[in-house]
């Protein structure tokens, strides 16, 4: 544990904390514009979640702990891995902890629990909504899994500080098939686990599409404001990582002010990039049918497992 | 070209064709399979013109630009006529096997292929040689495809798909087949793609549908 591991494991969360509910509303304003909408302002997540926190706390009848535990295992989860993962500084608090495997399962342990809370309420559409995140994350994990481990073969470690060093002192590794298949593959299921468009649509509330809206249709007040916020930090998580594993420029390798802030900076820069381009894809896209779905997932895979054997075969 | 670049080139050209012939297997519509297929064309002169630059040879030049005529305008031009006059009834492929187990038969495909050419690479390791999997990969899909596919359309893709392969890990394998070879195996592609889009039409003619799974029986 170094001091530059130490500053960014309290740097990262809090940025993530407060900067992913702005990502949202400069995603859902991007939206709004390209659709000729005026649009709410970027800082309308955050109202919401202030005004959902001064609600009481309300669980609907029949729902056990299971109910009641699930946000803070989504955020908690979400949290751990805001504080590990190479973000803003490419040393770890917990160098252990920012390892590819635990990262996954940390991240895949969240969805389960909300899941579970899904079935909890013994509602059709919390059943509904859990069967249908299951179908998806048994694809997403092992391509998520693959994808990244294509990445590490090079490195010869599956730490995700030690890939994103490396790769920083190796650029020309960034335009190499094992880095594109990659990517391909990892944008594909980033955008299926964080609940977008074309697998799952986060504005509608329309019962025959919903995925991860289904989930949390029973929470209220506070619980539904930490599963929102849980929602907007894995969105900013997910684009974090992508960022970071394939474009590390600008993240703090020294502990110096300047470099820190050339971090945050860097990191924010390539968020938001990469969530104004995602929102304005959206724009154009039309919702998948949920049977077509796993044919998505199934050529990620697929590629994942390309870039794993091309890392072995053409390097 | 220095030699860290050539690999570089060379590794994302094949990275690109494998890519390709994914989306082929991936996609539906008979048109977007077409222009990827032009892609795949693009990637494969792409290919020999990186191989052209190392070695230096204005003949592997001419074969790159004739490739990149044959396989990215061409081929593809015939195909999307072949496409617009078999009618808006007929844009999608009808795959015998669903599209994700495809898929996840690409990807066994895909090892098969790395396991088969293991010892090919060990006779001459060079950046060149190790990326024979990639080619022998195309080669299998596109007999998946060829063998999968209902429509007579998309079955040529797959035929040209596997003739694409087989390019490619002779370029790979031999750097160069020689100018009159490569040009004679251009021509027999070019006349196979026009003498099965003529059988295709008169199918079509017949039977009304290019389907050939309808054809087991004899009509009158």
């Amino acid at each position: 544990m170094s001091a530059l591991g130490v500053v960014g494991g309290v740097l990262q969360p809090v940025l993530i904390v407060s900067f992913s509910p702005v990502l949202l509303g400069v995603m859902r304003q991007v939206r709004a514009h390209l659709e000729g909408r005026a649009g709410a302002g970027i800082a309308q997540p955050w109202r919401d979640l202030r005004k959902l926190f001064g609600k009481e706390a309300i669980t609907p009848r029949g729902t056990t702990e299971v109910f009641r535990i699930a946000p803070l295992v989504l955020i908690g989860t979400t949290a751990v891995v805001a504080v590990v993962a190479p973000f803003v500084t490419t040393d770890s608090a917990l160098g252990s902890v920012a390892d590819l495997f635990a990262v996954v399962a940390l991240l895949a342990l969240g969805t389960v629990a909300l899941a579970l809370a899904g079935l909890d309420t013994a509602t059709a559409f919390g059943g509904m909504g859990a069967s249908r995140e299951m179908t998806i994350i048994a694809l997403v994990e092992p391509t998520l899994l693959v994808a990244i481990f294509a990445l590490s073969v090079r490195v010869g470690s599956t730490n995700l500080a030690d890939i994103v060093s490396s790769t920083l002192r190796d650029p020309a590794r960034t335009i190499s098939p094992v880095s594109l298949l990659a990517a391909v593959a990892l944008v594909v299921v980033v955008v299926a686990e964080t609940g977008r468009l074309p697998v799952d649509n986060p504005s509608t509330h329309l019962e025959l599409t919903m995925v991860h809206e289904a989930m949390v249709l029973e929470y209220a007040g506070p619980d539904l404001a930490l599963v929102e916020l849980a929602s907007a930090m894995r969105l900013t998580v997910f684009l974090g990582l992508l960022a970071n594993l394939f474009l590390p420029w600008g993240i703090a390798t020294e502990l110096t002010p300047g470099a820190l802030l050339v971090g945050v900076v860097a990191l924010m820069v390539k968020v938001g990039l990469l969530g104004m381009v995602l929102a304005a894809g959206e724009v154009f896209m039309a919702k998948l049918r949920l049977f077509r779905v796993p044919e998505l997932l199934a050529g990620s895979f697929l590629l994942a497992l390309l870039a794993v054997a091309a890392s072995f075969f053409l390097a | 070209m220095n030699d860290g670049v050539y690999v570089q080139l060379l590794d994302l050209a094949c990275g690109a064709l494998l890519l390709t012939g994914v989306l082929v297997l991936w996609r539906r519509e008979l048109a977007v399979i077409i222009r990827v297929f032009a892609a795949q064309g693009v990637a494969l002169a792409a290919l020999v013109a990186v191989l052209a630059a190392h070695e230096n040879s204005p003949e592997l030049w001419i074969v790159a630009v004739g490739l990149l005529i044959l396989r990215a305008g061409v081929l593809p031009l015939l195909l999307a006529r072949a496409l617009a006059a078999a009618g808006p009834a007929r844009r999608e492929t009808r795959p015998l096997v669903n599209v994700a187990s495809s898929l996840l038969a690409a990807a066994v495909l895909a090892l098969l292929a790395y396991a088969v050419s293991r010892p090919l690479v060990a006779l001459s390791p060079s950046p060149a040689t190790q990326a024979i999997p990639v080619g022998i990969t195309v080669v299998l899909i596109g007999f998946f495809v060829l063998v999968t596919r209902r429509r007579a359309l998309s079955q040529l893709v797959g035929f040209l798909l596997m003739d694409n392969g087989i390019t490619t890990v002779g370029f790979l394998t031999t750097s160069s087949v020689g100018l009159i070879v490569e040009l004679g195996v251009s021509l027999d592609v070019l006349l196979a793609v026009l003498v099965l889009r003529i059988l295709t039409a008169r199918i079509q003619e017949s039977f009304g549908d290019a389907d050939l799974d309808e054809l087991r029986e004899l009509h009158d």
